[in-house]
């Protein structure tokens, strides 16, 4: 279940086999998380291009279609990459199709949470407070600013070294970002979905969810594989119902993240994957909770060990699911959507797809 | 382990058009008052509705136009299941017909029962039951005693059926019954029969539900005759037959659509008159992920209509449809509640307290009916590879 991606593409087979070659010995893992920017790996990523996946081919990236990179998160989250990937990804296209030209070396994307806002003033100095940006003191920042007459626009920052050292429960950077005056290396449009309430946010939470989806997939095959070879009472415990039924209800949680992160894959940002967006990360992040505690509860004390690798997806599933607005906040974006829609408008909101991006993602596969 | 999937589906233009068709057709019927919308949408039994509903072509719809069928696409008709469902529309009468026992006539039924029993199911005339619990086998349903014994070109059928839905309203039903030796895993000699509810040795008995409704029954058979021509697949190929059928039973947007008009009042229970104050966070949290929710179930089930479109047999993945969507069944009217003062009574006008105290009673039945939701998790985990 190769974190439920469509396998047989050669892309994610190819993908696949390096993210699990990238991170083989939890030593390399632990490394990271104490600090170390683990070069050699990240070397090999942006040599295979990914990192540069989703921007246009006549900018030196891969020029793959949205549909096709979202997978590729997911997978990212499968193996649990202590790297800026997915927010490479995402943050190098944003500047890329905005007409910048991307930088070497990782990315990510600032605010990361709801509710934050960085200023540019009229003479082009940039103040705020943005907290728990990931990767903040390693990569390039793609920030969303509101300029001095009120409008989004996309500023380039260089890493933030003196960022400060607080991680994620997953263990990956994301210190607080504090500006007060700094001026960016580059300023771009941006386009008409970063504008919307919730624009900016929603591809972040779109990222996270696809990493959730894949990393997920990973806990419930860890639980599954415990199941069937850990022996007591004389049989294996995935022979007791009560085990069944958990695993069995933590996969329901996973297939409806799953199929919600499907929805939302012909968009990347467009005004109208905002909504899906939204639903995918509401999903993913109140399905993790759960599917996190029955990996935990199946693999018992072996799976509350530093040994047994579970922790590495766990502790990430923690945190993804609180970065770039938990499933709460989520659900009042939704839920303020439909109550201003009224009973009557619910169903079309959700069963019409608009046909031209559906087209797309139809061709993808 | 096994791969559960649920690849995205795009509509195709005929499924779009489809919808269309589908929908003016619902607004014909709600401007004409020819319906209320309500909950318990493919509960609620309107024989006119059907008839029109059949002439309009959207029963049988995946059938050869020689059997009154439309020759559309397996993800059309789950376009107009959806949209029957969210329309509150009464579709109760042909919907059994339409969801399953047509479909197993047509796969597995002989000549003279596809032609003449599919044409008038087509025109939203003809009605079927489910003839699979007993007294004494509900989930261990291979367990069933109802006897058929073969004599001469005829069988005769002894035993009885028990919460048969709509049995004393429907013209037929497909019994479950055995025919021969269970085997070792006990799945042998079981076949399924066409039963004419008319015919002489079948009395319905009423069996009211907590709601005080009747809707289902307890069906005997002292000594029914059935032709050999109403066989449904081979002698001792019905374990077979019932678990295709469960694949039908068990996907579809009725598993997570029978309260969908409870969500809708409550939105509109909730929502606020122009000008009027802000609504709270908390009704819309509660609402949003009620919305969440609905959209990852719309995608699991249109993935699942879209394996079957491609002829596959997706049992484990349309457990999961069942798990999942039933589990969201039952959510809605409990945050439905905590949004209501009091307790709900009978008499009011307020359609949102009728629809919550319905919902209410009905709910312990989402999650047994068509499987219940233990035996579901069991099939989830052994096709997760779980030994
Ligand atoms: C509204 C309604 C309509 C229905 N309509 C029809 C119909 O039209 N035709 C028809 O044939 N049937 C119909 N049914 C019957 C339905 O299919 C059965 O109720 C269902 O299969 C369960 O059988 P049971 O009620 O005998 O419960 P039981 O099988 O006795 O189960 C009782 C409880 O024990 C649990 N249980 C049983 N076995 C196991 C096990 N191995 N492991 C764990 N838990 C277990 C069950 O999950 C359940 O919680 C209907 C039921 C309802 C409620």
């Amino acid at each position: 279940m190769a974190a439920m991606a469509e396998t047989g593409s050669v892309l994610l087979d190819e993908a696949g086999r390096l993210f699990g070659d990238l991170f083989a010995s939890a030593e390399a893992r632990l490394a990271a998380e104490r600090g170390e920017w683990p070069e050699a790996a990240w070397r090999r990523l942006e040599e295979q291009g990914f990192t540069l996946a989703l921007v246009p081919e006549a900018k030196g990236g891969a020029g793959l279609r949205p549909a096709e990179v979202w997978p590729l998160l997911r997978l990212a989250g499968h193996y649990a990459l202590p790297l800026p990937f997915a927010e490479t990804v995402i943050a190098a296209a944003l500047w890329a199709r905005a007409g910048g030209e991307v930088p070497a070396g990782p990315l990510t994307l600032a605010p990361a949470l709801p509710g934050e806002t960085l200023r540019l003033d009229a003479a082009g100095r940039l103040s705020g407070r943005a907290h728990a940006v990931p990767w903040a003191g390693q990569a390039y920042i793609v920030a969303s600013v509101t300029d001095a007459r009120g409008k989004p626009v996309l500023a380039l920052l260089p890493p933030q070294k003196e960022a400060g050292a607080r991680r994620t429960l997953g263990g990956d950077p994301a210190p607080d970002l504090v500006l007060d005056g700094a001026t960016p290396e580059a300023l771009r449009p941006a386009s008409a979905s970063l504008s919307l309430p919730h624009g900016w946010l929603a591809l972040g939470a779109h990222m996270r969810a696809e990493q959730l989806v894949g990393g997920m997939a990973r806990a419930l095959a860890y639980a599954i594989e415990h199941a069937n070879t850990r022996v007591q009472f004389g049989r294996p415990i995935g022979k007791f119902q009560a085990v069944q039924h958990m695993i069995a209800e933590a996969a329901g949680e996973l297939a409806a993240a799953t199929a919600a992160c499907d929805r939302a894959a012909p968009f990347f940002d467009e005004e109208e994957g905002v909504l899906d967006a939204a639903i995918a990360k509401a999903r993913a992040s109140e399905a993790a909770g759960k599917v996190a505690e029955v990996a935990h509860q199946v693999l018992g004390a072996m799976g509350f060990t530093r040994e047994h690798p579970l922790h590495f997806t766990t502790r990430r599933l923690w945190s993804w699911r609180d970065e770039f607005g938990g499933e709460h906040h989520w659900h009042e974006m939704i839920g303020r959507r439909a109550l201003a829609a009224g009973g009557e408008a619910l169903w079309r909101l959700l069963a019409d797809r608009p046909e031209g991006v559906m087209d797309e993602a139809g061709e993808a596969r | 382990m096994a791969e559960l999937r649920f690849p995205p589906v795009r509509l195709p233009a005929e499924a779009r058009a489809v919808r269309e068709k589908v929908r003016a057709f619902l607004r014909d019927e709600l401007e004409a008052g020819r319906f209320t919308p309500d909950v318990d949408s493919w509960g609620r039994f309107d024989p006119e509705f059907s008839r029109r509903a059949g002439r309009a072509g959207f029963i049988g719809m995946t059938w050869p136009k020689a059997y009154g069928g439309g020759e559309y696409s397996a993800l059309s008709r789950f376009v107009v299941a959806c949209e029957m469902l969210a329309a509150g529309a009464p579709c109760g009468a042909h919907w059994i017909a339409d969801r399953q026992s047509g479909p197993q006539i047509l796969r597995h039924g002989s000549e003279l029962a596809r032609r003449t029993l599919l044409p008038r199911i087509a025109a939203g005339e003809c009605y079927f039951a489910i003839g699979m619990s007993e007294p004494n086998s509900g989930s261990d349903l291979a367990s069933v005693r109802t006897r058929a014994r073969r004599e001469g070109d005829a069988w005769v059928i002894e035993g009885s059926k028990i919460w048969t839905s709509r049995a004393h309203q429907v013209h037929y039903l497909i019994a479950l019954t055995r025919t021969g030796d269970p085997g070792p895993d006990r799945h042998q000699g079981l076949t399924q029969f066409i039963v004419d509810l008319k015919a002489p040795g079948v009395i319905i008995r009423p069996i009211h539900n907590l709601a005080g409704g009747h809707e289902f029954n307890e069906v005997f058979f002292d000594r029914v005759r059935v032709g050999d021509e109403w066989r449904i697949g081979e002698v001792g190929e019905g374990w077979r037959m019932v678990t295709g059928e469960l694949a039908f039973e068990r996907s579809g947007p009725d598993r997570f659509l029978s309260d969908y008009r409870l969500l809708t009042a409550l939105i509109d229970h909730l929502g606020v008159e122009p000008g009027a104050e802000e609504v709270g966070a908390e009704e819309a949290r509660a609402v949003g992920r009620l919305v969440a929710h609905l959209g990852a179930l719309l995608s699991m089930s249109q993935a699942v209509a879209g394996l079957l479109a491609a002829g596959e047999n997706p049992a484990v993945e349309a457990a999961l449809v069942k798990d999942v969507g039933t589990r969201f069944e039952r959510e809605i009217p409990e945050v439905a509640r905590r949004f209501f003062s009091g307790p709900v009574r009978s008499g009011g006008a307020d359609y949102f307290e009728r629809a919550l105290g319905r919902v209410m009673l009905h709910a312990p039945s989402y999650t047994l009916r068509g499987g219940t939701r233990e035996i579901l998790r069991g099939i989830i985990a052994r096709g997760l590879g779980l030994r």
